[in-house]
């Protein structure tokens, strides 16, 4: 079967591959219906990453967060019409210890191999999740959502269970999105999120407290934090969190960075605190936020509220216009993929 | 019903030296006649796939659909005519004595040598008929077109504005109760005047709606088309 693959070639330059698709054995057809674009998308259409990685990588279609229908099953048994969530991180072995998602063997979707611009994408059957009773359109928020659930499902392994307030420095995508799987989660806890843009805290009215970053917060005090800031201001996060962290408190840490981050080790030695690292999701951390979604309509609505845009895409200039949007809306920018 | 037809009837002769009809040959890994079918079977609105074949080549075109396509059930090969036209009016006829003519039929006419057709492409042709009775696939032409005088003296008459042009593709699909309508109602001068079936809307002062085709739905005429067209088909490889 021919298909087409949407594949960035250089920053800001999109072109359609056409491909002579093999189906593996497992393999099934899904024509994608939503896409949504993340910050790592941004970085590579913009080509703000190093040259090395975007020389390495492309041309590449961008795009792991989809949501779409099975168009076909050479087994019969997944029947036509089927919504899924497609999970992008794409395991070759398992491992009694370590998550899927942290296997160095694991590949990723729109990370080095194809994500999913493209008119149909051949996938392994278990790297889906039939849902029914999500609408489309925040379906495709799923992705998103596992990033939050993996790092709650750490957080709750290994951090003490004094939690009686929970810090969480973003007021992005990923901040949002675990705002609002800790809030479901941790109903008891005091929740305070901390932003740089008054605008954006605005949205997160379920939260107990916000803050700006540049307010006098000195006087709170936090029993755990998640930072989901990266970038140039990881920094400053993770330092601010250092300060306000109660000792012997976990601090999760979910924001990518380009550069290494100098962060106060004096104070986390004293405070004997847990930094840990999150990164991605797997097929688990997928269906507990299938289940969460179908189960709950409050939970949707809330998290359907972050999508800033949605663009109909019939044409390549099409996804050039949601990739220039992305760059200037506040939270998501979703693509009703007609192509 | 939505039905599509796939015309496969032409020898080829555009060729060259080639011991098959081109719509057999090989592209990356399968007969492009087959990519283009796959193409049609994975669409979940059509019902039935017509293939319209030359009537030496109707049983090698079921031999490859046992070869290469897993569940062929709902592809039927037929004998198609000698021209375009009458290939075209071939499936009608089929479709009329096989499963009567219903009022919101739908057929979706395409060239079997055209396999680069993309999904898009065929929803756009269904949600076209909503607005018209017929659909034409085109892109813009980006090449300047020139008319010439007709009497053969080799001058140009005039260059219309490139703003209004568009080249042709497939598919091209129709209410099949109103094409068969204006068909019967056309006369044999106006018949042999036919070189695609949405002319028959246009000569019965019929709206044919222009759908977006694809730069890269080419149609695979010649060998350099092949040659282009196995160029860029892409493996997957590790990506």
């Amino acid at each position: 079967m021919i298909n087409q693959s949407y594949r960035l070639t250089s920053p800001r330059v999109i072109k359609a591959e056409l491909i002579d698709e093999k189906l593996k054995p497992n393999d099934i057809i899904v024509r994608p219906k939503y896409l949504s674009i993340c910050a790592a998308d941004m970085r590579y259409y913009t080509g703000n990453r190093d040259k090395n990685a975007l020389k390495k990588k492309l041309p590449m279609a961008l795009i792991h967060e989809a949501v779409g229908q099975v168009i076909y099953d050479p087994k019969g048994k997944i029947q036509k019409g089927t919504k899924v969530v497609l999970i992008p991180n794409t395991p070759i072995e398992k491992d009694e210890i370590v998550k899927e998602n942290y296997l160095r063997s694991s590949s990723f979707k729109s990370s080095g191999i194809d994500g999913f611009m493209q008119s149909v994408v051949c996938i392994d059957r278990n790297r889906v999740i039939p849902y029914e009773n999500i609408e489309e359109r925040t379906a495709v928020l799923l992705e998103l959502m596992s990033v939050g659930m993996n790092a709650i499902d750490k957080f709750e392994k290994i951090s003490h269970k004094r939690r009686d307030v929970i810090g969480l420095w973003g007021d992005g995508n990923v901040g949002y999105a675990l705002a609002v799987l800790l809030k479901k989660i941790y109903p008891d806890s005091k929740l305070i999120v901390f932003g740089a843009i008054k605008e954006k805290l605005d949205y997160f009215s379920f939260a107990d407290e916000t803050y700006l970053v540049s307010d006098d917060v000195s006087d709170i005090k936090i029993d755990h934090a998640f930072e989901c800031v990266g970038g140039r201001y990881s920094e400053d996060a993770i330092n601010q969190i250092i300060d306000l962290i109660n000792p012997e408190g976990t601090i999760s840490l979910m924001g990518v960075s380009e550069n290494h981050v100098p962060i106060n080790t004096r104070m986390i030695l004293e405070k004997g605190l847990t930094l840990v690292g999150n990164s991605r999701s797997g097929y688990e951390d997928f269906k507990k936020c299938v289940d969460l979604l179908e189960n709950n309509k409050k939970v949707a609505r809330t998290m359907s509220k972050i999508i800033s845009d949605e663009v109909v895409v019939h044409t390549i200039q099409d996804m050039k216009n949601a990739f220039d949007k992305d760059s200037n809306n506040a939270f998501k920018t979703i693509m009703k993929w007609e192509i | 019903m939505i039905y599509a037809e796939i015309l496969a009837a032409g020898a080829g002769a555009r060729m060259g030296n080639t011991e098959l009809p081109k719509q057999f040959m090989k592209l990356g890994s399968k007969p492009i006649i087959i990519h283009t079918i796959e193409q049609f079977l994975l669409n979940d609105r059509i019902d039935k796939i017509l293939v319209c074949t030359s009537q030496d080549w109707t049983s090698y075109m079921e031999d490859l659909l046992k070869k290469y396509i897993k569940d062929s059930s709902n592809v039927i090969v037929i004998e198609g005519g000698a021209t375009r036209d009458e290939t075209v009016m071939c499936g009608c006829k089929y479709i009329k004595e096989n499963f009567g003519i219903h009022k919101n039929d739908i057929i979706i006419t395409h060239d079997a040598v055209r396999p680069f057709i993309t999904q898009r492409i065929i929803d756009d042709n269904i949600a076209g008929l909503k607005e018209a009775d017929a659909v034409d696939t085109c892109i813009p032409t980006t090449d300047t077109i020139i008319e010439v005088y007709h009497d053969g003296s080799g001058y140009i008459k005039t260059i219309p504005n490139r703003k209004f042009l568009f080249n042709g593709q497939t598919p091209q699909s129709f209410k099949l109760d109103v094409l068969m309508k204006l068909h019967n109602e056309l006369s044999e001068n106006e018949k042999n005047t036919l070189t695609d079936a949405c002319k028959i809307f246009v000569l019965k002062d019929q709206k044919v709606k222009v759908v977006m085709g694809e730069t890269f739905n080419i149609k695979i005429t010649t060998m350099f088309d092949l040659e282009l067209a196995n160029a860029i088909l892409l493996e997957r490889g590790n990506k």
